[in-house]
């Protein structure tokens, strides 16, 4: 699959914001995480630039931008529009908890209601990300179980590290945050781990036989193709990555999204001070170069059956 | 909306049936669809740098061709794809505005430009390709069945059909409504044995695929052919020589 910079980058900034503004709306109310209202002005802005920045650079892949608001119709059958409600209600329960917290700075238990809701359509927000993708049977690399795992490990950690980072502001020590985020870190490193071994060992179920339903008189293979210049299908769903370049962008991620962050948080837990801030910002700097190459290869290694119409021989 | 309409018994599914053993791959209704469609119900069909090294356009049927087998037993198909209005279209479902639908009292599976946003979700979801998006518009394409033929009161009645269908000069294209058990299309399926594409996924393509006959392998004797013609045409006039080329191909 074509990978388009504007999802890339959609999806890793709001998996970001989105588990950013979980983790807010959980630690918050329930007492974990400070009230201090400057702290919520720099993590609640930070959650909403990264969510809103993200949904507004999805809107530069629409071929009709304006009439976007349509998006928001087909709940009942669409993981898309799903995405598209619960992003939207996100945003407004995490204002009315962001308005209870930085105007009235007493916490109410209504607004740290809102908080939970919040964090709780966040996390559905996540997951209808990871099922867009995961729901597309044509391309084996996404309809699997790892898909959404994956979405949702990499949000909760991104939302981690950025937390860590903003709160060593106000708090010079923390102890528990950085752990977590440690935590966090290496789950989303096995999950991403386990998501590339099960695309390695599997294929899709689709051949070029399938496709063709030919292949009694022995082995089917493309003769000619239909057009002899690349079309929209080609373009888009033709895609592919070569095998030496793939496991090298794997070995940068592997270092720049997991290997490095985790390092860095270990720093800054045992540093503190200005020096882990240092530390952490390197974290979130490193996850965030990363995290747009892991998000490239899962695009650019994904393959749709339409391939197998154009010569490829299984998907 | 995008769910899907609802299934009654009986209900009316046309669609195509292609004989992939007496395509000639001419590409004629590849042609003949552009051709219509152009100016049909999904018009334009646009063409991108259209004399230039890398042109490219939207085409609601292609022709593959493929290779089966090795040797002797070896054969050639060509292989017209083109929209199979699938009875669980994940193309429809996935429309996240409502654009693309399938039509209760067919079957036919079509987009509504007017409310597209372009997303592309939908051609990602079909696994057959079958799906185009114009650049120039901003919104995705696809086959229409030739609604404004199939329908067209303007036309005469044996012109109610594809164009795709219309134009097919080996007859390898057949058109009717694979609900009913009695039709011609459905006799054809079930008399040769007529294929979904990847049934594996669960799309249930409406249109079918008729395979290759057997045929008794024939020994390939022409290969002595263009030897002989080079040795009587040895030293010949210029003109010889290209009609010994033009037949030798």
């Amino acid at each position: 699959m074509h990978p388009a910079l504007s999802i890339v980058f959609f999806t890793t900034a709001s998996g970001a914001g989105f588990g950013l503004l979980l983790l807010l709306g959980l630690g918050v109310p329930l007492g974990l995480l400070p009230v201090n209202t400057m702290f919520g002005v720099a993590a609640l802005g930070s959650a909403f630039v990264l969510a809103a920045s993200g949904l507004a650079s999805s809107a530069f892949h629409l071929g009709r931008p304006e009439r976007a608001w349509r998006a928001f119709s087909q709940w009942r059958s669409s993981w898309l529009s799903r995405e598209g409600v619960l992003s939207l209600a996100t945003f407004a329960a995490a204002a009315v908890f962001a308005i209870g917290w930085i105007f009235f700075g007493v916490f109410s238990s209504v607004s740290g209601l809102f908080g939970i809701v919040a964090a709780v359509l966040a996390a559905g927000t996540i997951y209808c990300t990871g099922m867009i993708y995961a729901s597309l049977k044509p391309i084996h690399q996404w309809h699997n179980r790892w898909v959404v795992p994956n979405y949702f490990a990499l949000g909760v950690m991104t939302g981690f590290l950025l937390l860590d980072l903003i709160l060593r502001f106000w708090v010079p020590f923390p102890l528990g945050t950085p752990i977590l985020t440690l935590i966090a870190v290496l789950a989303a490193w096995w999950t991403k781990e386990r998501y590339w071994r099960f695309i390695d060992t599997t294929s899709a179920p689709s051949t070029i036989a399938s496709a063709t339903r030919l292949g009694s008189r022995g082995r089917v293979r493309l003769l000619e193709p239909p057009h002899t210049q690349d079309n929209y299908l080609l373009q888009e769903m033709g895609y592919r990555i070569a095998r030496k370049h793939r496991v090298r962008l794997r070995a940068i991620a592997r270092i720049t999204a997991f290997a490095l962050p985790a390092i860095l948080t270990l720093v800054a837990l045992i540093a503190a001070g200005t020096t882990g801030i240092l530390a952490a910002a390197m974290a979130v700097a490193s996850a965030a170069l990363g995290l747009i190459i892991e998000r490239w290869l899962f695009f650019a290694e994904a393959k749709h059956t339409v391939t197998l119409y154009y010569g490829a021989e299984a998907v | 909306m995008t769910d899907l309409p609802t299934v009654y018994p009986g209900q009316k599914k046309l669609g195509l049936v292609i004989d992939l053993d007496i395509c000639v791959g001419c590409h004629a209704c590849a042609t003949a669809c552009k051709e219509w469609n152009t100016g049909g119900h999904m018009a334009p069909l646009p063409d991108f740098d259209p004399y230039g090294d890398e042109a490219w356009g939207v085409w609601f049927n292609r022709i593959h061709s493929f290779e089966e087998g090795d040797g002797d037993g070896a054969r050639t198909v060509h292989f017209p794809k083109s929209c199979l209005h699938c009875e669980e279209p994940a193309c429809v479902t996935v429309c996240p505005t409502g654009a693309s639908y399938k039509r209760a009292e067919d079957g036919i599976v079509l987009v509504n430009e007017a409310i597209c946003i372009g997303c592309k979700l939908c051609s990602w979801a079909c696994p057959y390709g079958a799906r185009e998006f114009d650049a120039d518009a901003g919104v995705m394409k696809k086959c229409t069945l030739c609604i404004d033929r199939i329908y067209n009161e303007n036309l005469a009645p044996e012109e109610r059909q594809p164009a795709c269908v219309m134009v097919c000069p080996t007859k390898a294209r057949f058109f009717g409504d694979l609900g009913d058990p009695n039709s011609e299309v459905s006799a054809l399926v079930a008399a040769r044995a007529g294929a979904d594409l990847m049934p594996e996924l669960g799309y249930r393509p409406v249109n079918k695929y008729l395979p290759p006959r057997r045929a008794p392998a024939m020994p390939l004797r022409l290969m002595d052919l263009p030897a002989e013609a080079d040795s009587e045409a040895g030293g010949g006039s210029a003109l010889l020589r290209w009609v010994d080329r033009l037949l030798s191909r």
